[in-house]
């Protein structure tokens, strides 16, 4: 049996787009009944971590053709430039709407919203709540939703598949998690808000959530995936558990040192660096406000010359120093605390007394699922927003703090396209999608359930520890054929196991395991996307640095890569021109 | 794996299914020096017993998702270091004063019903019109409600506070220092609408001001501090009604 729950609109996804899109779609008509899915409460999301903050043109030193430019040539050339404009220009509206429900954005002294600096930005224009932005903007959406009696939640629920009818998206199936039930979640748009897929690499920001599973969802139904081989490193993780120190520790005037106490950074066509005492220091666009697919590939380098330091207690990784010690106690209680909270609680540290030690780590996704500026994917009644898509303002390079505008912006427009189009076509038939999703409870029970495999399985934290594994070794920040090969082809035989993947838990409620089985499916999909997608890019652009191929190619790849799904075989990897209005592709200079 | 140290977890184990009777499950487990709570659960569910369920997101104490009882005291299992626990053995419980689901997976559904009821978002005519910039707000005015927007909705207050054992009607700490936290940001308009719902012995008069809550509470989010500042302007609020007349009220 599956349950059937109708509706005009279903969001997937609880984070900040998801969230964005719901109120979007109940402020533009209240006529709609929308379905908010998550697999965790909303407040759960992985927006909830994000500390640095969001970037919108605000003071008056500031302009948007300079963000523009910025985010462009941080996207080392391959943003949409027509989509970078719309990001940019409603960026500011989107943050005083989020000022206006609530979010406590920092403050100047006559009250203003405060910004501060951030990676590969001009000028000061990150908005911040302390060093907790996505926290307060998760909060301030989700309790802003409960003013909607439109909005239905269904807390706790797996979307495992698309519902396609009639060549078009009706809902989706979903488990609920609590009984272990197929629900059918039928609607005439559905809009994918499923954020980003950072956890199939082992060394990440991201919790065990970020499993990519919206792109998987789109993957399956054909829609391609844009863009994977570009995965973000952040150059400043806690060496042991990947925690995030953010960019908002340089903005604040944080230095990078290597072992032997040079601020390295200046090795590395980043510019000269100021005296920490120098009034204007940090610079901006220079040295540690450089863009983060820089920052990490110097980390790399040093390594490479010995300028790194090993650290035991984590079994001997490299790091290097973050130094915020000269900001002081109370610049950094006011500015940073959650900085200084998380350097004791889990490092051990206290950054007003020591350096912290840090190393790149896997935090962003720029690659998604294909949509145009309106987030419409190639699938009628299919829309994504937020990081799980790629519209794209990203390009090779996302700058840090245009993320959690993207999630607004696109969030908004997403769900405005997805309201005006939920009455254009015939709603697909309710009996068929119900099949649909009873189908897919069979699938599961048959595959997953029946404990088929109970001698001679593998058990699923295996094939993801290896998968995760695999994609650090194969697709880290430097890759190259070899590289990419060996991944390719330890991704295919991971599938195989992972069709022999037997769970201890055979019931229904909170089988929390099985959840964990489903995602790694998904995972595998989304890895080969990027695996394939990195071997046929023959260039280096942005994050995705080929040793083999060291120099970025124009002529033939200023074009966004398309991942199709292929039953059984390697994805067909096709291509897409890049929309360039005003800013022609040029060098990309920083500290200059 | 290459851990030093050993440790045992007891852990609570419930499932509805089986009609069964709870019980404590003994694990033993290899563990880093910087492994916490939720390190060790998460190695045994993917090593020994995948049957286990308990939530997590974030691993940094901010998503709110992984409280439990550890050792008998409300904690984020992503905060508890498990060195701090040694030799052991180390408990682990659901959070108390709260129905079971599954192992360590307590019904949160309650507390999402009633958040509505508190009313937590700003109340004012003009929350969508983005024309005219932001609303000023100085630090100052910030700082009179900014810890009690910290809640990361994990819980922990739920359980250690005595009156949610005998009064589960009761709104609870967290649902009320949101309100609160309205009530007190300069921007809001719409303290008179959340009256009914936090005032009332399901709300702040329910408070029995043992202060547990802000002992447990990870964020500082100081819930005790803001129930008492709730009763006081609720008690101002009740003799302004009663020595004016009714109407003449601003
Ligand atoms: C530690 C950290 C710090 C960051 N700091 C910044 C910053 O300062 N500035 C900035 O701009 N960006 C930052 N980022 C990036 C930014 O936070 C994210 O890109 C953004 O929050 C993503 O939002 P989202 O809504 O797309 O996805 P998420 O917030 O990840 O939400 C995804 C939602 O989809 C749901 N979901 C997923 N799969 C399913 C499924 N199968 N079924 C049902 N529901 C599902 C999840 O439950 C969740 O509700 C940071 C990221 C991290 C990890
Ligand atoms: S896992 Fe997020 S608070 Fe513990």
């Amino acid at each position: 049996m599956a349950e059937t729950f109708e509706h005009d609109v279903v969001v997937v996804g609880g984070g900040g787009a998801g969230l964005r899109a719901a109120i979007a779609v109940a402020e533009r008509n209240p006529e709609l009944s929308v379905a908010l899915l998550s697999k965790v409460y909303p407040m759960r999301s992985h927006t909830v971590t994000a500390e640095g903050g969001a970037a919108g043109v605000i003071k008056s030193n500031d302009d948007l053709e300079t963000h523009c430019y910025d985010t462009v040539s941080g996207a080392d050339w391959l943003a949409d430039q027509d989509a970078v404009e719309i990001l940019v220009n409603d960026a500011p509206r989107q943050l005083i709407q989020l000022e206006h429900w609530g979010c406590p954005w920092s403050r100047e002294r006559d009250g203003s919203v405060a910004v501060r600096s951030f990676g590969g930005m001009k000028n000061q224009r990150t908005w911040y709540a302390a060093d907790k932005s996505g926290f307060h903007m998760l909060h301030t959406l989700f309790q802003t939703t409960l003013k909607y009696p439109t909005i239905t939640r269904y807390d706790e629920h797996y979307a495992a598949k698309l519902l396609i009818e009639d060549g078009r998206c009706g809902g989706v199936a979903a488990l609920d998690l609590r009984t272990g039930s197929m629900r059918a979640i039928t609607a005439n748009s559905v809009i994918l808000a499923t954020g980003g897929a950072g956890y199939v690499f082992a060394f990440t920001t991201n919790g065990a959530i970020k499993t990519g599973d919206g792109m998987a969802l789109a993957y399956r139904a054909g829609v391609p995936l844009k863009d994977m081989e570009f995965v973000q490193y952040h150059p400043t993780g806690l060496p042991g558990t990947g925690i995030l120190i953010t960019e908002a520790a340089r903005g604040e005037g944080g230095i990078m040192l290597n072992r032997h106490g040079r601020r390295y950074l200046q090795d590395y066509d980043l510019g000269q660096p100021l005296e920490v005492t120098d009034p204007r220091h940090p610079q901006n666009r220079m040295m540690e406000l450089g863009p983060r697919d820089r920052l990490s590939q110097a980390f790399h380098y040093e390594r490479e010359k010995g300028n790194t330091f090993k650290m035991e207690e984590f079994e001997d990784v490299d790091a290097v120093h973050l130094d915020i010690r000269h900001l002081g106690e109370k610049r950094i209680d006011e500015r940073l605390p959650f900085v200084r909270e998380l350097c004791r609680d889990y490092q051990g540290i206290d950054p007003v007394h020591e350096p912290i030690p840090v190393r790149p780590v896997v935090h962003y996704t720029m690659g998604g699922i294909d949509t145009d500026i309106d987030g419409r994917t190639a699938l009628p009644g299919l829309y994504a927003a937020g990081e799980c898509a790629c519209v794209s303002v990203n390009g090779a390079n996302r700058l840090g703090s245009n993320s959690l505008v993207e999630i607004l912006v696109f969030g908004e427009r997403a769900a405005n396209t997805a309201t005006e189009e939920a009455g254009e076509l015939k709603r697909p038939n309710p009996d068929a999608l119900r099949t649909q999703a009873k189908d897919e409870a069979k699938r599961i029970q048959q595959t997953l359930l029946n404990g088929a495999n109970a001698n001679g399985g593998v058990r699923p934290a295996h094939v993801r520890n290896k998968l995760r594994k695999v994609m650090e070794a194969g697709c880290g920040i430097f890759r190259d054929a070899g590289t990419i090969q060996t991944a390719c082809d330890a991704l295919a035989e991971l599938s195989e196991q992972a069709a022999r993947m037997t769970l201890d838990d055979h019931g229904g409620a909170y089988n929390t395991q099985l959840i964990n089985a489903l995602e790694i499916t998904g995972m595998l999909e989304v890895a080969s996307a990027m695996a394939h997608s990195a071997h046929a890019r023959t260039e280096s652009r942005g994050s995705h640095q080929r040793t083999d191929y060291p120099e970025r190619d124009d002529a033939q790849f200023l074009k966004h890569t398309l991942a199709y799904r292929q039953e059984a075989a390697a994805p067909r990897i096709d291509w897409k021109d890049v929309t360039i209005t005003r800013w022609p592709p040029g060098e990309r200079t920083y500290g200059r | 794996m290459a851990g030093e140290k050993r440790i045992t977890l007891e852990i609570f184990r419930y499932n509805p299914e089986d009609g069964g009777e709870p019980f404590f499950q003994s694990y033993e487990v290899e563990y880093l020096n910087h492994w916490v709570v939720l390190d060790a659960i998460n190695w045994i569910k993917d090593e020994i017993d995948g049957t286990i369920a308990h939530r997590w997101t974030c691993r940094m104490g901010v998503c709110g998702s992984c409280g439990m009882m550890v050792n008998g005291e409300p904690k984020l299992s992503c905060h508890s270091l498990l060195r701090d626990y040694a030799p052991g053995p180390v408990r682990v419980e659901p959070l108390q004063h709260f129905p079971v689901e599954k192992d360590l997976m307590i019904d949160k559904s309650g507390f999402m019903e009633r958040l509505a009821e508190v009313k937590p978002y700003i109340i004012r005519d003009d929350v969508n019109d983005t024309g005219n910039g932001e609303y000023l707000q100085t630090p100052a005015q910030i700082a009179a409600y900014h810890e009690h927007s910290m809640c990361i909705n994990c819980m922990l207050c739920y359980a250690g506070c005595p009156v949610m054992s005998l009064e589960p009607a009761f709104l609870g700490p967290a649902a009320l220092a949101l309100g609160q936290r309205y009530n007190l940001d300069s921007r809001d308009k719409g303290q008179a609408e959340r009256v009914d719902a936090m005032s009332g012995d399901e709300g702040l008069w329910g408070c029995t001001f043992v202060g547990e809550c802000s002992v447990v509470c990870p964020k500082h989010v100081d819930p005790a501090g803001a129930i008492q500042k709730g009763k006081i302007a609720a008690a101002k609020q009740w003799y302004a009604n009663f020595i004016k007349p009714k109407g003449a009220k601003k």
